[in-house]
């Protein structure tokens, strides 16, 4: 009768798999094992591919609260939220309006009374995107308080006022969306502001709005940025973004 | 770096209970107990290392007499006053201007070797500048991990209190009095009431906004310390309370047909 294989004898067996050796780098600590040594925190860091965001080591003073308020990873993770949150809206909900084809509005309703945590989802979406458009502005303002966008951060900062204001597109695309009075007429307003640049003013509002005036077409063209085009954009400044702090010197300061 | 090198208790036990990090607690020591044996007796190093400065290599850059407050036979460094010593910094330092990092350390080509002036066990190389720093992980890792929970356990609670709003269906010809831009906007709505909108609207936030992405190259201003930096701190948080105070008053403080109304008297008109 052969010996039953011991928990250990399982995971080595694993540990050695062909499979499992693809998956993880040389040196991962998931092969070998994590004992609390500076090599093995080095190698959490290294070789994972969330955690290599940030260097192996960072400065101390930027782990206090009272340094970063943690805003800048708020935006982020907010960003992730809405992420999350809208590719589930997404399935519940057509970009259609005008007579007889009030989709739109009639998904919304949809969702806040017969999908599961329809309503729960969707109140997550909007009161992340505020908060998100809070946070990236705080944000702004410690990194100036702290000088952070001084040399060799000019770029970064730059950078990072272009990740402002898509926000408030991604923010001011979505508020549309709902297609009830409240989104209609804010963007209304909205794209009337637009509407008075110099020289371009009605070609800019045409522009946004796909037509003379707020219809289905805006709708859908804003439908488009809002969940395709401008997160990809944001996400190609974000990548940007993280690696020039990271290529910068890492976080500001101290003082 | 060689360990079992003395270190001073003293020093060492007062930096660590002072909060300093391990390792610049432990340098500092080591370099402590260095100068500290260094004092009690000038030893045959430095005698032998001034010597050869003096007669086997002649710094070329040398003022001509520099050596003269010295005399040519002076026994060791632990002789000199202070002030002679300083003198002899400042002549040395002189010397050696062009040598760009003003550290001394020349290297071949340079005016003036002064490594060998210390003896080996008290040179401490340091590449690049010395930071304090800790592992991303565990200790930035676990602190972002709390953050991004605090933040959905927020998310969660407040959506389940508070529903999104969700008014009646869009109606292009019945027009909601007042009709307000979301809350990002209502400083610059704000804004359209005082002045045309061709300023308000466009000029002005485009000025800023560029003003924004023209920031660090406008301030050239190198240090980071608020104390140093009063105007752009100054500046910037007048842009703040400006930009904060047209924000609540356009949400809070403006009612049917934008006039101004009390919040607490006749109601507040705000979406979010």
């Amino acid at each position: 009768m052969s010996r039953i294989p011991s928990a250990e004898d399982v995971k080595r067996g694993v540990q050695d798999s062909v499979v499992w050796r693809s998956i993880f780098r040389p040196g991962s600590i998931y092969r070998s094992g994590y004992r609390d040594t500076s090599r093995d925190r080095a190698l959490a860091a290294m070789n994972n591919v969330l955690y290599h965001l940030h260097p192996v080591k960072v400065k101390r003073h930027g782990l206090k609260l009272s340094y970063t308020y943690c805003l800048g990873g708020s935006s982020f993770f907010l960003f992730i939220v809405l992420t999350v949150t809208g590719i589930f809206l997404m399935f519940f909900y057509t970009p259609a309006a005008g007579t007889g084809t009030e989709l739109a509005y009639a998904d919304m309703q949809q969702l806040t009374t017969s999908v599961p945590f329809g309503e729960l989802v969707r109140n997550m979406h909007r009161w992340s995107a505020h908060l998100m458009v809070l946070t990236t502005f705080l944000h702004m303002a410690r990194v100036f308080y702290h000088g952070a966008y001084k040399p060799p951060r000019e770029f970064n900062w730059v950078v990072g006022v272009i990740l402002l204001l898509l926000t408030l597109l991604l923010a001011f695309t979505g508020y549309l969306l709902p297609w009830d009075q409240l989104a209609l007429w804010a963007i209304v307003v909205g794209a009337d502001i637009a509407g008075f640049t110099p020289v371009f003013g009605e070609e800019v509002r045409f522009l946004l709005l796909g037509g003379a005036e707020v219809g289905p077409d805006t709708l859908l063209r804003w439908y488009v940025l809002h969940v395709l085009a401008l997160p990809f954009v944001l996400t190609i400044f974000l990548a940007v973004h993280f690696w020039r702090i990271r290529k910068d010197g890492g976080i500001s300061g101290p003082l | 770096m060689a360990e079992g090198q003395p270190i001073d208790q003293q020093v060492y036990d007062d930096l660590i209970a002072r909060g300093k990090s391990e390792r610049v607690a432990l340098a500092k020591a080591r370099a402590a107990a260095v100068r500290k044996q260094r004092q009690a007796e000038p030893d045959e190093t430095t005698t032998s290392t001034t010597e050869r400065a003096q007669g086997g290599v002649p710094a070329a850059s040398e003022p001509a007499g520099g050596r003269d407050p010295e005399g040519a036979g002076q026994p060791a460094r632990g002789a000199l006053t202070a002030e002679q010593r300083r003198e002899r910094v400042q002549q040395a330092l002189a010397g050696g201007g062009q040598d760009g990092n003003g550290n001394g350390h020349g290297g071949p080509g340079g005016p003036r070797r002064q490594m060998p002036l210390a003896p080996p066990s008290g040179v401490q190389q340091i590449k690049g500048k010395q930071e304090d720093k800790v592992y991303t992980w565990p200790h930035l890792i676990a602190s972002e991990f709390v953050a991004l929970l605090t933040i959905l356990a927020f998310l969660v609670v407040f959506s389940s209190l508070v529903d999104a709003p969700l008014q009646e269906l869009a109606n292009p010809t019945e027009s909601p009095n007042p009709a307000k831009a979301p809350w990002y906007f209502l400083g610059l709505q704000e804004l359209l009431l005082y002045f045309h909108p061709m300023v308000a609207g466009v000029t002005l936030p485009g000025v800023m906004a560029a003003g924004l992405i023209a920031l660090p190259y406008l301030d050239r201003n190198p240090s980071q310390r608020p104390e140093n930096r009063k105007t752009a701190v100054t500046i910037y948080t007048l842009f703040m309370v400006f930009w904060g105070t047209l924000t609540i008053t356009g949400s809070f403080f403006r009612g049917p047909g934008l006039n101004w109304v009390w919040p607490w008297v006749d109601g507040i008109w705000f979406n979010l």
